[in-house]
């Protein structure tokens, strides 16, 4: 009965994996024919190579500004979401918008707001005089990928908070009754009640996020398509330039191949600190 | 039983008229076009519609791209095999590349010596590799200085400039007049629409890409394209917002009033000039972008495109009708002001000039000298390192020189060709 599932999963999962695994030896034109075997080659190019180097710097950057942004504002819209006030349902339900919203067009419309001539964040700024003149916020580096960051936390901070939301509402109210007439102030119940009660539904945030962060390809593609000057170039970005602009297949599953390494040594670590706690808890 | 029969004999019958019908229609092209400068959309689609009514039996499904995911697309659909496209458009700087890979048709043999004659001379160096033809030229296009003569004249300025020197000397008379901050607007975002202008530049100071395989961009009248482009940055003349801009976003400046000077494509004259497309509507004029008035006269890139059939096409033939009847001289003078025609003949034509006289006169002058981006095969990979390295220069990372030579060391040392 297993046979036909795994069929299909090694078909549609194993297959490419392992083409790709293969790919990456070899010296390998999209549209030749002709492949030369070059070893590690490929996997050496690219820790020589700075546009590499480079790529794998923003990849980090981009992750551990948005996610550490996402977690933080999450949590903190979570907590504010938990209590009872009027209202409250119309701004739970507001929380899906942005992650209904796909990643393009969140993007496009980040693009305006970003506008340097008719932007909103330009007109903002200057009529509140915290800026005296409109300035490029996409066309110059550091500031580019800081622009991008909060384009993508601002529609992915909502998952982070819808699922502490849940994961609050499962905290008893007797623990704080309890733990209020013991004398215990609102900082100590935060730190010992509600963060040990999200922590399961923070790392499950933190690993989803953490994953599709290191991943992140269409909201640059979209935003600045790896400009100014390479700044916003990441590592799914330059996967696809050295496949679908380059046509060098082998680099490129090279270099994809490096990404999935660093997506595995992101969640081997998580996976040790959900074990850990597991075990203290 | 009967009555079965009979609506069994006839289902056949009509299935079989169906089939007949369907073989008098079968053939469907495939063709990819761009979304972006020269013709509109609309244009595309009433040139087809017409070319579908004059030949009965083919129908063209066509698809349109943005220009930066136009390269992709053609080499995605050709690594997938067959069921592509018929007929694409191509940049004039793929086909090295798609000649090496056998994406596109040699159709040197289908074309006569006087249709080549009829044609621009410069205009076929767009489509072909090797001595051999991919395709026809379309989109004869390069880009022109386009300026606002209310904003000149404001500032007590009575000519365009004439040197690239005089355009930071105006743009500085106009800024100084408060008449606009940031005077001049150019497409430097990182795509290839900075390396347009930058060879535009480079041709103008007397540069040259390679000598004999060697880079040669990092000297002489390359280096100092970039140095003119930071030096115009630097002193507030070039509009900060400039390099994350594309063609698009430099109409939308310009066409707003927000810059007095912009380089641009042929197609911004006319859409400049429209009421319902901009509000400097009747004070937009056009000239060839300078040159540097000791190595040049005048300066211009080759941005041209061309139409050609792909390998995988089953219906070469039809296609062909196709790209000869979309780069006709009737058709290209019925819609020639977004794009200007490939015809020499129609540079003298009333018609086409029209209401564009001063696009007619300054294509006259450009066209002739429009520069080549240098013909390699892996041109995208060249292109996306001098992209980086121009921008890091503009953005003061690296000094031009520094920026220069590493797209050339990395030329070198990947052995590019």
């Amino acid at each position: 009965m297993l046979l036909p599932a795994l069929t299909v999963v090694a078909g549609v999962v194993g297959y490419p994996f392992l083409r790709t695994l293969y790919l990456g030896f070899f010296k390998a034109p999209l549209l030749g024919k002709t492949r030369t075997f070059v070893g590690l080659g490929n996997y050496l190019q690219a820790f020589e190579r700075p546009e590499f180097r480079a790529a794998v710097g923003h990849t980090l950057a981009f992750t551990v500004g948005s996610i550490g942004l996402e977690l933080i504002l999450g949590v903190a819209v979570a907590l504010f979401l938990d209590r009872a006030f009027v209202g409250r349902r119309i701004l739970r339900a507001l929380l899906i918008l942005p992650l209904a919203l796909p990643t393009v067009v969140n993007a496009v419309m980040w693009r305006w707001i970003y506008n340097p001539e008719y932007g909103a964040l330009n007109a903002l700024l200057t009529q509140t005089h915290l800026l005296p003149d409109y300035r490029s916020w996409l066309g110059a580096p550091g500031i580019a990928m800081a622009m991008i960051v909060v384009a993508d936390v601002w529609k992915n901070f909502t998952l982070v908070a819808l699922l502490v939301l849940a994961a609050l509402q499962t905290i008893p109210v007797e623990l704080h009754d309890a733990a209020r007439v013991d004398g215990a102030g609102g900082v100590q119940r935060l730190r010992y009640i509600t963060l040990p009660g999200i922590r399961p539904a923070l790392l499950v945030a933190l690993v989803l996020r953490t994953v599709e962060a290191l991943k992140v390809f269409d909201i640059i593609y979209v935003m600045t398509r790896g400009g100014p000057a390479s700044s916003t170039k990441t590592l799914s970005f330059l996967v696809y330039e050295e496949a679908f602009s380059f046509l060098q297949l082998g680099s490129a599953a090279a270099y994809a191949f490096l990404t999935v390494a660093l997506i595995l040594v992101f969640v081997a670590v998580y996976i040790r600190l959900l074990q850990s706690r597991g075990v203290a808890g | 039983m009967p009555r079965i029969r009979t609506i069994l004999t006839l289902l056949a019958i009509g299935l079989v008229g169906l089939t007949g019908l369907a073989l008098a229609q079968d053939v469907t092209l495939r063709a990819l076009f761009m979304q972006q400068a020269a013709y509109s959309d609309d244009d595309v689609r009433n040139m087809t519609a017409d070319f579908e009514q004059q030949h009965p039996g083919v129908k063209v499904d066509i698809e349109f791209v943005s220009y930066e995911a136009l390269h992709n697309k053609i080499i995605t659909a050709a690594a997938a095999g067959g069921g592509g496209y018929d007929v694409v458009l191509f940049d004039v700087i793929w086909p090295a590349e798609f000649a090496q890979n056998d994406i596109l048709v040699d159709i040197t043999g289908r074309l006569s010596q006087s249709m080549i004659d009829q044609v621009v001379p410069g205009a076929w160096t767009t489509v072909m590799f090797d001595g051999h033809y991919y395709g026809i030229p379309w989109i004869l296009d390069t880009k022109y200085l386009f300026y606002n003569k209310d904003m000149l004249q404001k500032a007590g300025i009575s000519a365009p400039p004439t040197t690239w020197q005089e355009l930071l000397d105006q743009a500085k008379t106009i800024k100084d007049a408060g008449i606009v901050q940031y005077p001049i607007v150019w497409s430097w975002g990182q795509a290839e629409a900075i390396v347009c202008d930058y060879t535009t530049l480079l041709s103008a100071f007397g540069g040259s890409f390679f000598d004999a395989g060697q880079p040669t961009f990092n000297q002489g009248g390359g280096l100092e394209a970039l140095q003119y482009m930071k030096q115009s940055l630097d002193q507030g003349l070039t509009n900060p917002a400039s390099t994350e801009s594309l063609e698009e976003d430099v109409r939308r400046i310009f066409s707003s009033g927000q810059a007095a000077f912009a380089l641009n494509w042929t197609y911004m004259y006319n859409l400049a000039n429209d009421p319902a497309e901009s509000q400097v509507a009747g004070q937009v004029d056009v000239v060839p972008a300078p040159g540097d008035g000791t190595h040049s006269q005048v300066s211009a890139v080759n941005g041209s495109m061309g139409l050609g059939i792909t390998s995988g096409s089953t219906h070469p033939d039809e296609a062909y009708q196709y790209i000869t009847y979309l780069t006709s001289q009737p058709v290209q003078e019925k819609y020639a002001k977004l794009s200007l025609p490939i015809w020499k003949a129609s540079y003298d034509s009333a018609a086409v000039a029209q209401g564009q006289e001063s696009l007619i006169a300054a294509a006259k002058q450009s066209l002739g000298a429009m520069y080549p981006r240098p013909l390699l095969i892996q041109y995208p990979q060249f292109s996306t390192w001098l992209q980086t390295d121009i921008h890091r220069a503009l953005l003061g990372q690296l000094t031009p020189k520094d920026a220069l030579d590493d797209t050339a060391n990395n030329v070198i040392r990947d052995k590019l060709d």
